[in-house]
């Protein structure tokens, strides 16, 4: 029996409003359009996210959003967009997205290689493709989130990537969102990968703010990737206002004898939740998740975090690195799923979190559910202060104790950049933790727990 | 020259006196070796010398050249000429050994009102040094002491000490871990930066690093003080009637 709560909240009611208003423009076949209402029903029928709701405890969508701004509309590239898209430093094929809407003249479409297509997700969601709404559904596990529904609804553009069979892109793939608006908006976007059989692909996902407004971002990305396939997902979120909320979901469907690795930086961000959803589809493939977030402020990050084991012989790993001080909150919710029949799975997840004073927090929860008898799995999370003897022994070869700190926090951060494998990409990953820690040595900041 | 006069230290966060009202002298170009048992308080004076934070120091004083260092943080005193070699030097992954070695020559020399190095010169140092102690560019790259053998780590710390060109070296059981291979390398290294103006502790329970690096003076450690000084002979008949008569069980 379905218990219905009815909607209550100021923000609740005014997403009822905005779906009303805007679902006979938003793009879409009928399917799509059916899609979005099933989706826009389950939310009403679920609500925003709170925290009697196990997977969103520590992160309360529904205290944080106390009224739904109002959705963006098409922005225009100021000169601020234009002069970060020139400073970001990245080589590859770069899309844009404006307020979640893809922008083709910022882009350098005359840049995409061979056997790479790519239209805008409003045309995707207009063509009549066999099995789009099963591809944007994602994995079962992504089935029940709020978050997500709402996304489905609402969600106005992005970018629809093929890679074909066999390609090997040498360059990464940009997507670079960036938050335009002069006044606090909603912005709804999702892009999706899908990377046929044997193709190798790095895609890169930059969210930034490039105006003074907070925004209220709902994002997702979705990967189906075939069959010894491997793909590099990395993402950083930074540069946005301290009071915007960003939510960002990633779906990944991998197939057989496949690698799959995401890896997620958030810095000077808001309040940020990302959830991966993350399905084996196939026998002996490989899937690992990383991040780093450093937060500060009032900062929050939270990362929760689903691995189906959905067939046997897969190998899943996660590591998350949280560096919190000031006020800040890290969350790491990591459930790792071993279906009754995936034998031979073999799991192992780590988060590990520093707090470098007393006023920072961080909740660690990971979970195994094993339903299977022949498997190695295992997690661990840590809490701690900075390793003593690490600072000791820096500061011993002369390092003032803030530059010794930044070393002891760059090391511990560092364990989990290794793992992006394109080294021009790990390094620039790299500098943005790297100014992250000389901004905090700037300000003479050192840990006092 | 370095002075400690009536030292007594106990752990910070408990009440266990380690060091009891300890004295010792190292002067100028001299190396001193202190022998003792395990719990004789070897490491904490190492310790407590270079500035580590676990230890709460309730009366003496340490002076390195007439001057007071327990008011300074361990990188000051670093800065000021001591340099401890590690029993267990640690390791720091993401970063590389280059980077380290160079941010620290550097923040001496910024300590001590110095420019900072040039990277040619920089490299043209420590690849002259780590020649000397056959150490592979390639450990230079990789992070600092991580995935090292025992050997290797020691190795790096004697190269930190050719770099820093510390006045007042210590060195933590720097025997520990080590085949006699790797010891004759590590002590040879150490034996080429002896000087005029460099002093040298080593702390060591065995007699067997003595005949690599030969002291000027053995003290004997026993319950947090120097119960007995003497010559390099004294290290050979502790070696034979173990520390029993100095009031501990070997």
């Amino acid at each position: 029996m379905a218990i219905v709560t009815p909607l209550k909240t100021a923000a609740e009611q005014q997403f009822v409003q905005q779906y009303a208003d805007s679902k006979a423009a938003l793009p879409g076949s009928p399917a799509m359009r059916e899609l979005r209402e099933q989706a826009f029903a389950g939310f009403e029928a679920r609500g925003l996210p709170h925290r009697r709701l196990e997977s969103w405890r520590y992160t309360d969508l529904r205290a944080l959003l106390r009224e739904a701004r109002p959705l963006a509309g098409a922005g225009a590239a100021t000169a601020a967009v234009k002069a970060r898209l020139e400073a970001l430093g990245l080589e590859g094929l770069r899309l844009v997205l404006i307020d979640g809407v893809f922008a083709p003249e910022l882009s350098s479409l005359d840049a995409i290689p061979e056997g790479v297509s790519v239209q805008s997700l409003a045309e995707a969601l207009a063509s009549p493709r066999e099995g789009l709404a099963r591809v944007l559904s994602g994995p079962s596990v992504a089935a029940d989130d709020a978050g997500l529904m709402l996304n489905t609804a609402l969600m106005r553009d992005g970018v629809f990537i093929e890679i074909a069979e066999g390609r090997n892109l040498e360059q990464p793939i940009l997507i670079v969102s960036l938050a335009l608006g002069e006044e606090e908006r909603a912005v709804f976007h999702r892009s999706v990968v899908l990377a046929a059989q044997g193709s190798r692909a790095t895609i890169v996902e930059v969210s930034e703010a490039a105006a003074d407004a907070a925004q209220q971002i709902n994002g997702a990305i979705v990967f189906e990737t075939g069959d010894e396939s491997e793909i590099q997902h990395v993402r950083i979120v930074t540069r946005q206002q301290a009071a915007t909320v960003e939510v960002q979901s990633l779906l990944a469907t991998v197939g057989a004898q496949a690698k799959f690795d995401s890896f997620a930086l958030v810095a000077n961000a808001g309040t940020v939740r990302q959830q991966h959803f993350i399905r084996f589809a196939g026998e002996h493939s490989e899937i690992g998740l990383r991040g780093v977030n450093l937060l500060g402020g009032a900062q929050h990050s939270d990362v929760t975090l689903v691995v189906d084991h959905e067939v046997p012989h897969g190998t899943s790993r996660e590591l998350f690195k949280t560096i919190a001080g000031g006020q800040s909150t890290g969350v790491f919710q990591g459930k790792v799923i071993v279906r009754p029949h995936a034998q031979k799975t073999d799991g192992g997840m780590k988060s590990n979190a520093l707090l470098l004073n007393d006023g920072a927090t961080m909740y660690n929860k990971p979970e195994l559910e094993i339903f299977a008898d022949d498997v190695v799995c295992g997690h661990g999370a840590t809490v701690a202060q900075i390793d003593g003897e690490q600072l000791f022994y820096l500061m011993a070869r002369g390092l003032p104790r803030p530059q010794a700190e930044a070393l002891v926090l760059q090391a511990f951060a560092g364990e989990a950049v290794e793992f992006v494998a394109d080294e021009n990409l790990r390094n620039w990953v790299m500098r943005e933790v790297e100014a992250w820690l000389q901004a905090r040595e700037a300000a003479s900041e050192v840990s006092t727990v | 020259m370095l002075e400690i006069r009536n030292l007594v230290v106990k752990i910070a966060d408990e009440d266990k006196q380690i060091l009891n009202g300890l004295n010792l002298t190292v002067n100028d170009g001299e190396v001193a070796a202190i022998m003792g048992p395990n719990g004789s308080g070897k490491s904490t004076l190492s310790y407590v010398i270079a500035g580590k934070e676990d230890y709460e120091v309730l009366d003496g004083e340490i002076l390195l050249n007439g001057e007071n260092v327990l008011e300074m943080e361990a990188d000051a005193r670093a800065a000021a000429g001591i340099f401890l070699a590690f029993q267990y030097p640690l390791e720091i992954p993401g970063v590389a050994t280059m980077t380290f070695l160079k941010a620290a020559m550097n923040a001496q020399r910024k300590a001590r009102g110095e420019d900072e190095l040039l990277t040619p010169d920089f490299i043209k140092q420590v690849n002259a040094a780590a020649d000397k102690l056959g150490i592979a560019k390639d450990m230079l790259r990789r992070p600092l002491n991580v995935g090292f053998s025992g050997g290797e780590k020691k190795r790096m710390e004697i190269l930190q000490m050719a770099l820093l060109s510390p006045s007042m070296c210590i060195l933590d059981e720097t025997d520990s871990g080590l085949d006699i291979d790797a010891l004759r390398i590590v002590a040879e290294g150490v034996n080429a930066l002896r000087a005029k103006n460099r002093s040298f502790l080593v702390i060591t329970h065995y007699q067997r690093l003595l005949d690599h690096i030969v002291p000027d003076t053995v003290h004997v450690m026993s319950k947090g003080r120097i119960v007995k000084t003497g010559g390099k002979e004294l290290a050979l008949e502790l070696e034979k009637s173990g520390y029993a008569a100095y009031g501990e069980a070997a």
